[in-house]
């Protein structure tokens, strides 16, 4: 394969709403060469392919950003960096702003003011937010944007991240991208553990399959200090299709209820967490199937309701009219638990950054669903963060200069391309990336607390799904690629296993049961006190090193001290 | 979930294999479109909406409830034509305007 060496100021890891969103603040730096790499095509790419029904961080009439800390912080239990969702919180509005300005059409009220859905969503419509942010980022001449460029690993020198290696999705090219500043936008994990449906329709899943957990991974080998892995998100969607539920339930008002059709969310609570764990209990103890059901709605409202989801889950929409749904006064669909998910903008999974999204790993910044400490950021506290670490990235790249040297460079994207030309001449190799895949998911489903375990586990069990972890990936190594696209698959597979096996460990420190809608711990079932603390890991000579962090106050501005 | 390609409404543009954000859709012996490994799709519909054919649907397997419909989309400006087809033969259009904001 040829190899192809690509140079910027900045080097933006993943062109989703986070990573274009950085790229077009760090364009705006005067002087700043900007390098967006993306693994599909930034026109679609990332979780808002379908498009997005609201913008759901937002700061409405009469409140403040201390307002949405708060609400964040119960939200998690406590589990939150204050002065990440504060720093994020301030930037909402203006965040609603721009998009706008790029051309989203954004619902508004007599007064000019954007029309709310409760205090912290706005209405829009997101079926071409993806669409307007790529237009966007191309119209930048200080962007390059480099699309079917899988990125696998960073490139480092003496502890400081200075690019980044990747190889195309579809032609027979390595890419070597440096720059003296990196951000990593990569998104969160999905398909980490077995699916809801895991025949044909495996990809029914809420997040995106694509997001392989890449940023995690890279970070974890690379020795960043990462937070939270073990709050991951189970999330309450429409069943089969696993389609959001926001519309229904915020937007149309529809309730939980059982099969008696009484309303069972009050009796769990309304927390993420609380909706998803009710769901679970009501059809363990025989009151399922449960459904959300919004009543009282005249033809033209289901059909609004229709057109909602078409603008971010088409298929869902699709079922609704070849079930021939919505025929009277009320629109209903089945709900389900869908995940787990590893997901930094939901729950507060990712790499442990401070007050300015810098990682633990010196030139080396993230943003968006793989950045941690901050859950609930969705789209607009995504972009909130990207526009705080392009700015942060900047000024660092500034500072900076890269070290002239870059032997040891040369020698890691070597070796990267040595593994990868490994990979494709062994295209015969007994086993499959696909059978690996079947066989982690169906570990960690099993041993770490999937659908099947209803999310419970315990100690012995992860032990059992570490060790599984460890022998998949020593098979992994192994694997065969035919052509660029299965080399993909392979890089994808091994960036998942190393988040399961980090994810495990995570886990197993937490020997309490904090979201049991997420997970239970089934040796410690119970919330307790002392464990109002963060979980961070780190890989140390391939050993993973469990940190207990305090929490902080809001005011405070968090510093690494390496 | 996936997509059917209708493969004589296909012109072979390619807009299709550079949107898809899962790379999953390549070109066949003759240029067309064809998806890599169908159960792999993610139904996010960004194949359906690059398609000036609408050579392009989506369907529910059976194992998410499907029982044969499929949903194909054609552009107008700011308006998108959703074109449902039920397997009775019926069909119906939803047409959503990019200009209105969702109401839920």
């Amino acid at each position: 394969m040829r190899s192809i060496s690509l140079e910027a100021d900045i080097l933006i890891i993943g062109g989703g709403a986070a990573g274009c969103y950085a790229a077009l603040c760090a364009a705006r730096r005067s002087g700043a060469r900007v390098l967006l790499a993306e693994k599909a095509n930034i026109e679609r790419s990332g979780c808002l392919a379908a498009g997005v029904n609201a913008v759901n961080a937002y700061i409405g009439q009469g409140h403040t950003p201390e307002d949405y800390v708060e609400y964040a912080r119960r939200d998690a239990e406590g589990i939150v960096r204050e002065d990440l969702l504060l720093t994020m919180a301030e930037r909402l509005n203006g965040v609603a702003l721009a998009l706008e300005a790029l051309g989203l059409t954004i619902l508004k009220d007599e007064q000019g003011r954007y029309a709310s859905r409760g205090w912290r969503n706005i209405k829009i419509n997101g079926e071409n937010i993806k669409p307007l942010l790529a237009a966007a980022v191309r119209a930048e001449p200080a962007v390059k944007v480099v699309n079917h460029v899988n990125v696998v690993s960073y490139l480092a020198d003496n502890g400081r991240i200075l690019g980044a290696v990747g190889f195309g999705a579809d032609e027979a090219a390595q890419y070597v991208l440096r720059a003296p500043a990196v951000i990593c936008a990569t998104g969160g994990a999905a398909g980490l553990y077995r699916p809801n449906s895991p025949g044909f329709a495996r990809q029914a899943m809420w997040y995106p399959p694509f997001n392989t957990g890449a940023g995690y991974a890279m970070g974890i080998l690379a020795g960043a200090e990462m937070t939270a892995l073990e709050m991951r998100f189970v999330a309450l969607r429409c069943k089969d299709v696993i389609a959001p539920t926001g519309a229904l339930a915020q937007g149309a008002g529809a309730r939980q209820i059982n099969k008696l059709g009484q309303v069972y969310e009050k009796r769990y609570g309304l927390s993420t967490s609380q909706r998803v764990y009710g769901t679970l209990r009501e059809n363990l103890e025989g009151r399922g199937p449960c459904r959300l059901r919004a009543e009282n709605l005249g033809p033209e409202q289901i059909e609004d309701l229709y057109r909602a989801y078409l603008n971010m889950a088409p298929a869902q929409t699709l079922k609704w009219v070849e079930e021939s749904a919505g025929a009277g006064a009320a629109l209903e669909a089945e709900i389900e638990a869908a995940g787990p998910y590893i997901v930094g903008g939901h729950t507060a999974s990712g790499y442990w950054v401070d007050t300015q999204r810098r990682t633990t790993l010196r030139g080396l910044f993230a943003a968006g669903d793989v950045a941690g400490g901050c859950p609930q950021k969705y789209v607009s506290g995504a972009m909130a963060e990207a526009a705080i670490a392009a700015e942060a990235a900047w000024d660092y790249a500034r500072a900076n200069p890269p070290p002239a040297r870059a032997a040891a460079l040369d020698a890691q994207a070597q070796a990267l391309h040595d593994e990868a030309e490994g990979y494709l001449s062994r295209a015969d190799a007994l086993i499959d990336a696909d059978q690996i895949e079947a066989a982690m998911q169906k570990t960690m489903d099993e041993y770490a607390g999937g659908l099947t375990a209803r999310y419970s586990y315990n100690e012995a069990q992860l032990d059992k799904a570490d060790g599984r972890i460890s022998e998949l990936t020593a098979l992994s190594a192994r694997l065969g690629a035919e052509d660029m696209y299965g080399l993909m698959k392979i890089h994808e597979l091994r960036e998942r296993l190393v988040v399961c096996r980090s994810l495990i460990a995570h886990l197993k420190a937490r020997r309490e049961t904090r979201w049991p809608g997420f997970g239970v711990h089934l040796d410690y079932p119970e919330k307790s006190e002392n464990w109002l603390r963060h979980v961070n890991s780190r890989l140390e000579h391939g050993q993973i090193r469990i940190i207990f962090r305090d929490l902080a106050a809001k005011e405070a501005r968090y510093e690494h001290h390496h | 979930m996936s997509i059917i390609i209708d493969p004589s409404a296909c012109t072979g543009c390619g807009l299709c294999r550079e949107v898809c954000p899962g790379n999953l859709l390549c070109a066949d012996e003759n240029g067309r479109a064809a998806i890599r490994r169908p159960a792999d799709c993610w139904n996010c519909a960004a194949c359906l909406k690059a398609c000036a054919q609408t050579a392009i649907a989506l369907y529910l397997p059976p194992e998410i409830g499907g029982n044969g419909a499929s949903l194909r989309v054609s552009r107008e400006g700011d308006l998108l034509h959703w074109l449902f087809s039920l397997p009775d033969g019926r069909r119906r259009v939803i047409t959503v305007d990019r200009r209105n904001a969702n109401h839920y």
